[in-house]
């Protein structure tokens, strides 16, 4: 454990030592901060309305969950820069042998890896929650549900990082490991799209595989086992070829 | 400390060892030369625990690297050929990362980390960016990277590449003086380090252990004849003839072009000294004796004798990838300053 701590921390450290923290984050929030203004507008506008009516409008059904389904695409297409570097970079300038040749297991080092990139995600979450905290001092939104659409969005992130590091360990190309992953995600995400027109059987297979489709129940709230599932799954899987990945090229040298 | 035994290594059809085997003993510097792609690296990768072998095994400290990697490598120091440095990490930052990467206990890290730098006189970086060091500097690093857990073995890949020669002569010093404590391996294509550093070499090439001994008995036993250089004031006499006559000579030859004119090497029978006949013979004919010294087997030639003993009784080599490379750096480049 305390291996893997200390993969960890100099992972993090190393993301906010050099721009990319900064860059990634800002990436990530203008586009989530352009999608809060315009849901939060909607809904502003149809409370107006809703308000002659009668009838009760949801906040967290209508902005948050909103909000949330589109930051779940940008996310999808920020992780590659995440993970891209993890491996591909250590390859290229040879500190994969320092690590490689330390008393650490391989299970250490990608553990250390997997969190050092998910410790940058939490952070660029965290930062989002401000904008909550805006709906929670003038509005009165529900915790719950946020909470599970968090949960959820990490779950999606986790699934992302452990596909990425995999893709990052066949290469020693950052730029490679980068397209090959972002092309990766958006199959995964897109494969959702066919949906009910595949057919009947083929429809919810491909549905089943996309991985921002997953989040949906989160984004509403729901926790549903069998999505937590379906993220854990992916995360060991990913993490699982990573370590088999590693062992492949160290026996080829 | 360290037993190497039959190790081989493919890369898919191309054997990069072929089947060395070495003991290290205890506190013993032992040179690993050969020329560049000979499987050097490669070894000392196996070693270190950075790959394995594809047969034979390798043991430090009494832990097999293979079977018990954690408790080897635990023991182990590893400079590879590029230090390993985090460009956007301090010295200090990167030391003390090693320093936990390498299981050095919290409450000592700090200590290990200012006495290494100390050590490998780079305390003046601690706060630099390995990113922003100099090449002198990075290859140091990467020394006190290996010895930061205090290491019973320390795997050196070429620690002097890129120094200047003032910075070759602290780091072999500082070698020198880790021996002893500590049993090192250090590879090199540069002849003067190992005799200077080595207690004992293993000449490899192309994969294969040619030759293990002391540097000195590797000399002695490659000179078959002892050869003393002349250089004589005679004036058109014939030197050469008149030398030959001389009991005991074997040959005598015109010493190359740049000694000057007059100048000549007399190979003589092993075991006698004909220094006084060869000097009492010049000077009865009235020449003058300008100078007169035994010649050394020098270790480079040696290393060009073994190395090309090997490929000349190998099966018909292709035409230029067998013939060995020259020892890549004559000893006048090292020495010289470098860029």
């Amino acid at each position: 454990m305390r291996n893997i701590l200390a993969i960890a921390g100099k992972e993090l450290r190393s993301y906010f030592s050099s721009p990319i923290a900064y860059i990634i984050i800002g990436f990530f929030l203008l586009p989530f901060g352009v999608f809060f203004y315009l849901y939060l507008r909607e809904f502003l506008k149809q409370s107006m309305g809703a308000g002659q009516f009668g009838g009760a409008l949801n906040i967290n059904q209508q902005v948050i969950r909103y909000v949330l389904q589109n930051a779940s695409v940008i996310i999808l297409f920020i992780m590659p820069m995440i993970t891209m570097r993890t491996y591909s970079e250590e390859k290229r300038s040879g500190t994969i042998e320092l690590l490689l040749t330390s008393p650490v297991t391989d299970a250490e080092i990608i553990l250390g890896k997997f969190l050092g990139a998910l410790g940058l995600y939490v952070v660029m979450l965290a930062v989002t929650l401000v904008y909550m905290a805006i709906l929670f001092i003038y509005g009165n939104p529900e915790w719950k549900p946020l909470l599970a659409a968090y949960l959820g969005l990490l779950l999606m992130g986790g699934a992302f990082i452990a596909l990425g590091l995999m893709i990052s360990s066949t290469t020693n190309n950052q730029i490679v490991a980068g397209v090959i992953s972002f092309v990766v995600f958006l199959l995964l995400w897109i494969v959702g799209w066919f949906g009910d027109s595949a057919g009947p059987w083929m429809g919810p297979l491909t549905s089943w595989l996309s991985i921002t489709e997953h989040f949906d129940d989160f984004s509403k709230g729901i926790i549903d086992t069998k999505h937590v599932l379906y993220y854990v799954s992916l995360i060991t899987f990913g993490l699982f070829l990573t370590a088999k990945s590693v062992d492949t090229e160290r026996w080829r040298g | 400390m360290i037993e190497v035994q039959h190790l081989t290594k493919r890369y898919g059809r191309v054997t990069a060892v072929d089947d060395v085997s070495f003991r290290v003993e205890p506190g013993e510097i032992l040179g690993f030369l050969g020329p560049n792609g000979a499987g050097k690296t490669t070894t000392m990768r196996i070693i270190t625990g950075y790959m394995p072998a594809s047969e034979g095994s390798a043991t430090v400290a009494g832990y097999d690297v293979f079977a018990n990697p954690i408790e080897a490598k635990r023991r182990t120091g590893y400079l590879p050929e590029t230090p390993p440095l985090y460009p956007d990490m301090t010295v200090r930052e990167y030391l003390d990362f090693v320093a936990r990467l390498k299981g050095v206990p919290a409450n000592e890290r700090k200590g290990r980390v200012d006495s290494v730098m100390a050590r490998t006189r780079i305390a003046d970086m601690a706060t630099r960016h390995c990113g922003k060091l100099s090449k002198g500097y990075r290859q140091r690093v990467g020394l006190a990277q290996a010895i930061i857990h205090n290491p019973e073995v320390l795997i050196l890949d070429e620690p002097t590449a890129g120094l200047d020669p003032k910075q070759i002569i602290e780091t072999r010093d500082l070698i020198r003086s880790l021996a002893g404590d500590h049993t090192i391996v250090l590879s090199t294509h540069i002849l003067p380090e190992v005799s200077q550093t080595c207690q004992r070499v293993v000449i490899i090439n192309k994969g294969r252990v040619v030759a293990v001994d002391t540097p000195d008995n590797l000399t002695a036993r490659l000179r078959g004849a002892e050869t003393l250089f002349v250089q004589v004031d005679a004036a058109g006499a014939d030197v050469p003839a008149a030398l030959s006559l001389l009991p005991g000579v074997l040959r005598v030859a015109a010493a190359d072009m740049r000694s000057g004119s007059g100048a000549f090497e007399v190979e003589s029978e092993r075991g006698r000294d004909i220094r006084r006949d060869l000097a009492r013979e010049i000077v009865t004919r009235g020449w003058g004796l300008l100078e007169l010294r035994p010649m050394r087997v020098s270790l480079e030639e040696v290393f060009l004798q073994v190395t090309t003993e090997e490929s000349a009784s190998d099966a018909p080599p292709p035409a230029d990838a067998a013939a060995p490379e020259p020892p890549a750096t004559p000893a006048t480049m090292e020495e010289g300053p470098r860029a």
